[in-house]
């Protein structure tokens, strides 16, 4: 692969004094080589940029530098730089990363150097940038939270109930996991395969105590959750640290396989009833403990 | 539903650091443990020295009545087991399959598959057999619970020494091997669900309550599962090559008698 020399800064490209970033603290005396990839939908290449390094910089720091000082228009995403907005996902030397959240000294590949380029499992809006509008369209199609009737919020849930599904709100919606997921990045499966991204939410939504919709045929089906392999590359990219695959997955998995593939499950839910129903007809009547061991039908819903 | 077609940037440079540590270490480990897995069940028939019996052939089923190895009888639950254990199916499907070998690495199979169509068409996932048997895992589990019972069994008969009550290296060792496949099966995911994590509310019975201890406690072990699938595997190759080395009089056995 050639690849261009790093590009002069030549004075058509130098920004009005203006918008140039100046800074002292914490300024090094060493560069480093941040390579950015340019381009659009139609093709791109790397650029070399010498940017000064400054103590505790991270890529998006770096980014900005070259925004201020050499490339103004170099397009990049980013919102809040403190990790919590998911905008500037990008990957740093091929890994998906924040570039928010990555250092530059830590992010130095084996000569020091740093390739920032965009995600890979997105089309290209235009350098840094990429179109992520396709996850929000998943999104859409997942059914929203459906309480039983006549139980409305404010809902008071023991924390016991909230262990599992506190992790999953943790989820900033970077996407990482999106772009690291093989089933849409190599095999591009977007047609069959949600991503890990919406299984999160998916579960956020099945294993809330208070939902009562049945997702599981949605899972198997439209949500594809068999195209995962379990090869877990989206929990080790979270930014949030989500054991995506462990905590959500999994489970969903697993939910997915009692129904469907566990005929001992499958003739315990048949054959229970029959006792339950037997002490039921000889039983006091009286308020009893229920033990909800499988959600139940869910409600009729209005369309839409 | 359908996205728009991406476009691999032209030019971009794939992984820079050594990812293919990870596949390698793998693929190098599982294929000496497969090796030596045949190895011992297959053309070596000698299942115990004096009270050790090993790993490969508890439960001993049929021992010196048949004429092939008694553990080819039962391997298969193990293999089963193992095969479908979420943490080995990563393992494998990066190592054996390269379906991805490494995260954010491109597959070669994929590129193979998209080139001519534009839509991956090979790549089946979990959806198709074989590897839609990965959904029997839990069965295999009950199997490997029964077997941890019979290696606990077996770890007491291990202190029997000529009859008499005593302690050789080889209890040590059978000890250590039956808690460390306990650990790694009481870590299992599969078990994880059934104890608990199948529940949909922990708060809404006494029963969905002690589930939930339960269920935090496999959780703990559950963080900590692929640690257990490798020790395991490693502690049944140490036993089992123990044994084999006192039957051949390697050496003796370093005992303590009461």
């Amino acid at each position: 692969m050639t690849l261009a020399p790093p590009a002069p800064a030549t004075a058509a490209e130098e920004p009005p004094q203006s918008l140039r970033i100046t800074y002292d603290d914490g300024l090094t005396d060493r560069t480093a080589t941040v390579r950015v990839w340019r381009g659009d939908g139609t093709g791109g290449r790397l650029v070399d940029y010498a940017v000064p390094l400054q103590e505790g910089m991270v890529v998006l720091d770096a980014i900005h530098w070259i925004q201020a000082n050499r490339a103004p228009d170099l397009a990049c995403r980013w919102n809040c730089k403190a990790g919590k907005c998911g905008s500037c996902s990008a990957e740093v030397n091929g890994r998906p990363r924040l570039l928010c959240k990555t250092r530059v000294e830590d992010a130095g590949g084996p000569d020091g150097q740093v390739v920032v380029q965009p995600m890979q499992s997105f089309p290209i809006v235009r350098d840094l940038v990429t179109d992520v509008s396709w996850n929000y369209e998943v999104n859409a199609t997942i059914p929203p939270f459906t309480p039983a009737a006549g139980d409305a919020a404010p809902f008071v849930i023991p924390e016991a109930d909230l262990v599992r599904v506190e992790e999953y709100r943790r989820c900033i919606e970077c996407f990482l996991c999106q772009d690291v997921c093989h089933v849409l990045r190599e095999h591009r499966a977007t047609d069959r395969f949600v991503g890990p991204r919406f299984l999160v939410r998916i579960a956020s939504l099945e294993l809330h105590p208070k939902d009562t919709r049945d997702r599981l045929p949605l899972l198997r089906a439209e949500a594809g959750i068999g195209y995962c392999n379990i090869t877990k590359c989206c929990t080790e990219v979270c930014p949030e640290h989500i054991k995506i695959t462990d905590n959500a997955i999994i489970p969903l998995k697993e939910r997915v396989a009692d129904r469907e593939f566990d005929p001992i499950r499958a003739l315990w839910r048949r054959l229970r009833p029959l006792p339950m129903a037997a002490w039921a007809a000889v039983a006091p009547q009286g308020p009893a403990e229920e033990d909800p061991a499988e959600k139940g039908a869910p409600p009729e819903l209005p369309p839409g | 539903m359908a996205a728009p077609a991406r476009a691999v940037p032209a030019g971009a440079l794939g992984r820079l650091d050594r990812w293919w540590i990870y596949p390698a270490n793998v693929a190098l480990w599982l294929t000496l443990f497969g090796a030596y897995s045949f190895w011992t069940i297959v053309f070596f028939h000698k299942d115990s020295y004096h009270q050790y019996l090993s790993p490969f052939y508890s439960p001993l089923i049929a021992g010196g009545r048949i004429p092939v190895s008694p553990a080819l009888l039962i391997f298969w639950i193990p293999l089963g087991f193992r095969a479908t254990c979420y943490y080995y199916r990563k393992a494998y499907y990066r190592a054996f399959f390269q379906d991805p070998p490494g995260c954010a690495v491109r597959e070669p199979r994929a590129l193979a598959a998209l080139a001519p169509t534009g839509r991956g068409r090979l790549y089946r996932g979990e959806t198709r057999l074989p590897f839609i048997l990965s959904n029997l895992h839990r069965f295999f589990l009950y199997l490997a619970i029964v077997f941890v019972v019979i290696f606990a069994i077996d770890s007491v008969d291990a202190f029997s020494y000529h009859g008499h009550l005593g302690i050789g290296l080889g209890t040590g060792l059978i000890l250590v091997n039956t808690v460390a496949l306990g650990l790694y099966t009481f870590s299992c995911h599969s078990l994880r669900h059934l104890i608990g994590g199948g529940l949909p509310c922990f708060s809404c019975s006494r029963a969905a309550r002690s589930r939930f201890q339960l269920w935090r406690l496999t959780s703990w072990l559950n963080l900590r599962h692929s640690v257990f699938a490798w020790v395991s595997l490693t502690t049944v190759v140490l036993t089992d090559l123990y044994i084999h080395l006192l039957q051949y009089g390697v050496f003796a056995d370093p005992h303590l008698g009461f």
